[in-house]
């Protein structure tokens, strides 16, 4: 069942589906592979995204994924203060992400694109150096789909990208451990806001989260810094540990889901495109550094991967170089803010419990939320005058 | 460093493939619910078994 498309996209993720919407709308004879036999599940996330983000990539909102409204979110610093990022209306959403990938890729398949499930893409196609197509398997039967372009947006475990020759791999030093459990029967206080917790014994250079998805239900989880990952002191165990520390939360609670991954938190990827191939989403680490976030990134890097891969195969040019002005538009837009971010979480990672404890005192929320745009011009001067024990931190990595 | 080689516990993974993106050889191979590992392209770095949030990955005493 060999087959022949114009662009072959790997993975039906946000990134994946997105990618061959648009392809499909400006007429490309698109296929999607995904390994998964079910679309979104399981799920390596913790559903948040804002509301500028699904704007951005021309998504409305639908209660049937957009499970709950979030204000905003409470910062609890090490010592359990907690420190409110109101937005002041509604800023985003806990999605339901196996509904939400579902409607993506009906919205892809609607416009024209083709879906396969359960189809292991296991490596791209080489002739002359370049990637003309990918291999794979479905139900015990190899097959081989013939595509002038490939677009690798096979999350943390790509393979595709890394058969063209192209580096996706992450080191531990730039990569989060990662581990979750979706439960119900919680006792929530304030289940209109993300809460977010601090500190080294809560989540070495990381943090945990409590993402609601109704009431009573909420992504539990946390990520810690990879390097800091070992025997006796993994993601899950600090997890547990967070769990029954808080019995007024959790006593009545069980978990519905257990969840994992590996989250990248570094620059992206060193190169997104050979000759016929492109890297979006968690593949290319295209992921803001500061709270782990990929769907809002992935997304848009699909769609503006997709817009050039488009207008490549029409000009009948799908050469590096042509479409390095994917990767060129995405380093000087998303990209720049990506590395600004990243500089802070260097910062971030060198503060301990008593610092985090001062920047309560000393930021107000306008100011948090500044900084999770990469604002952070204004920090050095209010160290100056308010916390000159950072300050010296602060010159060295925000500078 | 005489470690064996890099075993998968099939009881503890939860398929995340996070060890697959920390691997610097893609000596590992996340299928639906199948983590291998190739030992002919593993280097026994370890970088996989210490990432793994659920300690799935070990090396084989």
């Amino acid at each position: 069942m060999d087959t022949v498309f114009d662009a072959v996209v790997v993975g039906a993720g946000p990134a994946g589906s997105i990618a061959a919407r648009v392809l499909a709308e400006k007429g490309v004879k698109t296929l999607v592979l995904d390994k998964r036999q079910e679309i979104g599940a399981p799920k390596r996330c913790a559903e948040g995204i804002n509301v500028a983000s699904l704007k951005r990539v021309g998504i409305e909102p639908d209660p049937a994924w957009a499970l709950r409204d979030i204000r905003g979110a409470i910062l609890y610093s090490p010592s359990g203060r907690p420190f409110k990022v109101d937005l002041g209306k509604t800023s985003g959403y806990v999605l339901e992400r196996k509904i939400f990938e579902k409607h993506l890729a009906r919205d892809a398949i609607r416009a024209g694109a083709r879906y396969m499930v359960k189809t292991l893409a296991k490596g791209v196609v080489l002739e002359d150096g370049r990637v003309c197509g990918v291999s794979a398997e479905f139900m015990g039967e190899e097959f081989t789909v013939r595509s002038r372009l490939v677009i690798a947006a096979d999350g943390v475990d790509s393979k595709i990208a890394r058969s063209a020759g192209l580096d996706t791999s992450n080191s531990l030093s730039d990569y989060h451990s990662g581990f979750q459990y979706e439960m119900a029967g919680l006792k929530l206080d304030d289940p209109d806001n993300l809460h977010i917790f601090f500190g080294a014994d809560v989540a070495p250079k990381g943090y945990a989260w409590i993402f609601p998805k109704a009431r009573d239900v909420a992504n539990v989880g946390i990520g810690i810094l990879g390097q800091l990952s070992g025997p006796g002191h993994r993601a899950r165990e600090y997890l547990d540990r967070f769990i029954a520390n808080r019995p007024e939360i959790f006593s009545g609670a069980s978990p519905i889901e257990i969840n994992s991954g590996g989250i990248p938190v570094g620059s992206a990827a060193p190169c997104l495109v050979a000759d016929g191939l492109m890297v979006v989403g968690d593949a290319a680490h295209q992921v803001n550094p500061i709270h782990g976030g990929g769907i809002a990134l992935a997304m848009n890097a699909a769609k503006l991967a997709a817009h050039v891969g488009a207008a490549a195969l029409s000009e009948g040019d799908v050469s590096k170089e042509r479409l390095g002005e994917y990767e060129r538009i995405w380093r000087e837009g998303d990209g720049v803010k990506l590395e600004k971010l990243l500089k802070l979480r260097a910062f971030m990672e060198k503060l301990d419990d008593d610092d985090l404890e001062k920047l309560v005192d000393i930021l107000d929320s306008d100011e948090v939320i500044k900084l999770t745009n990469g604002e952070y011009g204004f920090l050095v001067k209010k160290f100056f005058r308010k916390a000159p024990k950072i300050l010296p931190l602060a010159r060295k990595f925000l500078t | 460093m005489m470690e064996n080689k890099v075993v998968v516990d099939r009881m503890r993974c939860c398929y995340c493939g996070g060890c697959v993106g920390v691997c610097p050889k893609d000596a590992l191979l996340l299928e639906e619910i199948a983590l291998s590992v190739d030992s002919a392209k593993c280097v026994k770095c370890g970088a996989c078994v210490k990432f793994c949030p659920v300690e799935a990955l070990s090396f084989q005493k």
